[in-house]
């Protein structure tokens, strides 16, 4: 290839066609919005927008650790897992004894120690994959498995019941009439994507991922910052664990973020994010998310059964894979 | 007369709407070896792929064998009796030699493979180029010129009448060389035609019938080897007159700078099997240079020096500082770059920006509270693309997309901004074209007389003779020279590398 010219982007037609590939969940999704407003029935309507919101926010708040950490290449299957752990912890803090005697005091350990605890967790499969040179679905594998039932020990199994409008303002809170976990995912989001253009630590990332030996050689400190991805994934699957416990006043360990993993890789899939890493878009995988539930919420308001959506979410994924594909070749 | 085996006239190629090739032509008859040389970017790899059915021809005509020919596909091509040999060897590592020979048409018996035919067959072939070796282990356990062969050998049992190889010589040593010629000879002697692409200009000679130079996608220059020296060959590939090339031979000019403080020096270094007591000493202002065969460890002294495989044992000491680093990271603060061999594999990150690859070393220095200064990042890559004249569209296009030189500009532009005392290059410039070439010894040289410690690896005993003013020699792990600028001849390098080790025999023996 070495002697094929290349020429940076010259020519409007030239430019509509790759404006497509890069933008084609964004397409897809404001294709779908269209179709929603003149087909589907009570569309337009302040709580269609907070439902479909407050259910993609737990997607997206995992989306966007699973983000940085396919980034460097990675993968973390975990995430659920952690969700389990972290949505256990909670409860188990704020119903202690301790908790009940300093309602404030617990309250605030309830939010913090999951999220660290999740944190750390991730740390740890960051620790295992460098230390050990495994690989990240193997390594993460390990706490997908474990993780659960460390959840479940965490409460013997039992289902925790409860009601603590405080602990609860994550999940079912509102600021100005927007959902506290939408501002949280928006929050969130808005971090990484600025982590990605602007700190050494995203650029870093970006490096691991783009060619892990030339960036060791450059003095990137490469296990460093894949230890902090899944340290960051961790929090982020903590703050969702919070979330999904808060919205059911309840916390079952054996259901709390089933199946997470799948969705939120599903979410970066669309987006737009390689999973030989190198790249990233954090707004993508948003979008992604969005793009999974709109087309979801779509189909159940058109009386189509939740099975066909299952279908249908298969498809958009092979129909991002398949633009990312075509960018590679043409 | 008879026709030429190939026939390439008038072949067009554009790509979205650039020329690539404008009426190039290319002639090779059989069991003659064909030279196509050029510049990168001259249109050598288009016109290739164009015989080969990888792109497809805009306009012209190719006959191969006095026929008309359209290959739709590599595969297609091979079929019809062209096989190609690249670069990078694309055969399986973890398969057996006999195995990559026969892959996808492995001979069968009783609906199962008959392995005992095809090791057989495969032992036989290679016996054909004198090389003897086991068929049934895997690939991945010989050395790179061995998997030349396999992959040469692979071509010919596809019954190849024509033989392209692009670039093959350039991971191999000069023993390693020599063998290939052997092999290219045979071929020619069995009346199958080879075309040979190649940076470097003295292989031409020792095997090369004739020479077809390529200029900007068109064919400058067809002439028997024996009626072209080096210098015109040169000149028809750079298209400047014949005055200023003589100038220099390489970039470099034999001035032996002073020598000021060491910066490096490095004793007993011991890694792993391949090196066993090596010893280099840098002083600034100093290009010292590291000779050797390749597996004589240069590689591998080097990345220990800079903290990549840290070393078995030894003393190594860094501006003074007695220290084995242990991570890169370590080196470079202390003020060490390494320029790698393996651009492709070690150097780029291929889907950043040149910017980013530019200053990827720099990036913690210009960074605060973990934010990276924008400004005074692109005021440095502006700099350094400039002092360096790098060419590319804008510092925000991919490194991938740039030619083999300027991604290397932009790789010692990624050490020089970090304002190293020593600056280590492994093959500086192999693989880029001559211009380019120059360019970058004559910048080392020049970075040199500025103070800079400078340790330079390179195959290419030119570079060596004429650019080091102090030289080491390795053979088999071991310096076994240290010659001054003046003493630093050919002859004396060759003479060194030869150098047989009395207790490595020994070893060897007991």
């Amino acid at each position: 290839m070495a002697d094929a010219p290349t020429i940076a982007g010259k020519g409007a037609s030239f430019d509509v066609t790759a404006f497509f590939r890069r933008y084609a969940a964004l397409t897809a999704l404001i294709v779908l919005l269209a179709f929603d407003f003149a087909v589907t029935p009570n569309f337009a309507s302040w709580q269609t927008l907070n439902v479909n919101l407050t259910q993609v926010a737990t997607i997206v708040i995992v989306s966007v650790g699973m983000t940085l950490v396919i980034a460097t290449g990675g993968i973390d299957l975990s995430v659920g897992s952690l969700m389990a752990i972290a949505g256990a912890l909670a409860p188990l803090i704020f119903l202690s004894p301790f908790g009940r005697a300093h309602p404030g005091l617990g309250d605030a350990l309830a939010f913090i120690i999951p999220v660290a605890a999740a944190g750390l967790l991730g740390m740890f499969n960051g620790w295992f994959i460098t230390r050990f040179q495994v690989q990240p679905i193997v390594g993460t594998l390990v706490m997908f498995i474990a993780g659960r039932g460390i959840g479940q020990v965490l409460t013997n199994g039992n289902l925790q019941v409860f009601k603590n409008p405080t602990f609860q303002f994550i999940g079912l809170g509102r600021i100005l009439g927007v959902p506290f976990q939408v501002i949280i995912m928006l929050a969130l989001v808005a971090a990484a994507a600025w982590t990605f253009r602007r700190t050494l630590f995203g650029r870093q990332i970006l490096a691991v991922g783009g060619n892990e030996r030339a960036a060791r050689l450059a003095g990137v400190p490469v296990n460093q910052v894949k230890r902090w991805v899944y340290a960051i994934s961790g929090l982020c699957a903590g703050i969702a664990g919070l979330v999904v416990v808060s919205i059911n006043s309840s916390s079952d360990a054996n259901l709390v973020g089933l199946g997470m993993e799948l969705d939120a890789i599903a979410a970066v899939a669309v987006g737009g994010t390689p999973f030989t890493g190198g790249q990233a878009s954090v707004v993508g995988s948003l979008i992604g998310a969005l793009l999974i539930q709109l087309v979801r919420y779509t189909l159940l308001a058109n009386g189509v059964p939740d099975a066909a959506a299952l279908v249908v979410k298969g498809l958009i994924i092979a129909g991002a894979v398949w633009s990312q594909q075509r960018g590679k070749f043409t | 007369m008879t026709a030429p085996l190939l026939g390439m006239r008038d072949i067009d190629k554009r790509f979205q709407g650039v020329k690539a090739l404008s009426s190039a032509s290319l002639e090779v008859a059989a069991g003659e070896i064909m030279a196509l040389v050029g510049q990168n970017g001259a249109g050598k790899s288009t016109l290739i792929k164009v015989l080969t059915g990888a792109y497809r021809r805009d306009g012209g005509s190719i006959a191969f064998g006095g026929e008309p020919i359209d290959f739709a596909s590599p595969h297609e091509a091979q079929r019809g009796g062209i096989s190609t040999i690249y670069q990078e060897i694309n055969l399986v590592p973890f398969r057996s030699v006999a195995e990559n020979i026969f892959l996808g048409r492995e001979h069968r018996r009783y609906g199962l493979l008959d392995w005992r035919r095809m090791n057989h067959q495969a032992a036989e072939l290679l016996r054909r180029f004198a090389v003897e070796l086991d068929v049934r282990r895997p690939l991945m356990g010989f050395s790179t010129a061995i998997q030349q062969m396999v992959a040469i050998a692979r071509a010919v049992s596809f019954k190849a009448r024509l033989v392209i190889m692009d670039e093959p010589t350039s991971s191999l040593d000069e023993r390693e060389v020599a063998v290939l010629f052997d092999v290219m000879r045979q071929l020619r002697a069995e009346g199958v035609a080879v075309i040979f692409i190649t940076h470097r200009l003295d292989e031409l000679y020792q095997v090369c019938d004739r020479v077809t130079v390529m200029r900007d996608g068109r064919t400058v220059m067809t002439s028997l080897m024996a009626e072209v020296d080096k210098l015109h060959l040169i000149a028809a590939m750079l298209g400047r007159d014949l005055e200023t090339v003589r100038a220099h031979a390489t970039g470099f000019s034999a001035t032996s700078a002073k020598a000021g403080e060491e910066v490096l020096s490095a004793e007993g270094l011991r890694i792993g099997r391949k090196v066993r007591d090596a010893r280099v000493e840098v002083r600034t202002g100093q290009i010292v240079g590291l000779a050797g065969l390749l597996g004589s460890g240069r590689t591998e002294v080097a990345r220990a020096v800079f903290g990549a495989d840290p070393p078995d044992a030894g003393t190594i000491r860094l501006t003074g500082k007695e220290v084995t680093p242990r991570e890169p990271a370590d080196a470079i603060a202390l003020g060490v770059g390494y320029c790698s061999e393996d651009r492709k594999a070690d150097g780029i990150v291929p889907d950043m920006s040149v910017r980013e690859n530019l200053t990827l070393g720099i990036l913690p220095r210009l960074t605060q509270m973990g934010v990276v200064d924008e400004a005074r990042q692109r005021a440095i890559v502006d700099r350094f693309m400039a002092r360096l004249a790098i060419k590319a569209a804008s510092v925000e296009q991919k490194i991938r997309e740039l030619s083999g030189g300027n991604q290397q500009k932009v790789l010692l532009a990624r050490w020089l901004c970090t304002d190293p005392k020593l600056l280590i290059l492994d093959e500086p410039t192999r693989g880029i074209d001559v211009g380019a070439k120059a360019e970058i010894q004559s910048l080392i040289r020049e970075l040199a007389d500025q103070g800079l410690g400078v340790l330079m690896i390179s195959s290419e005993l030119e570079e060596i003779v004429e650019g080091a003013d102090r030289v080491f020699v390795l053979s088999d792990g071991r310096t076994v020279a240290d010659l001054p600028h003046t003493a630093a001849s050919a002859p004396a390098i060759m003479a060194a590398m030869a150098h047989e080790d009395p207790a490595a025999t020994g070893t060897a023996n007991g």
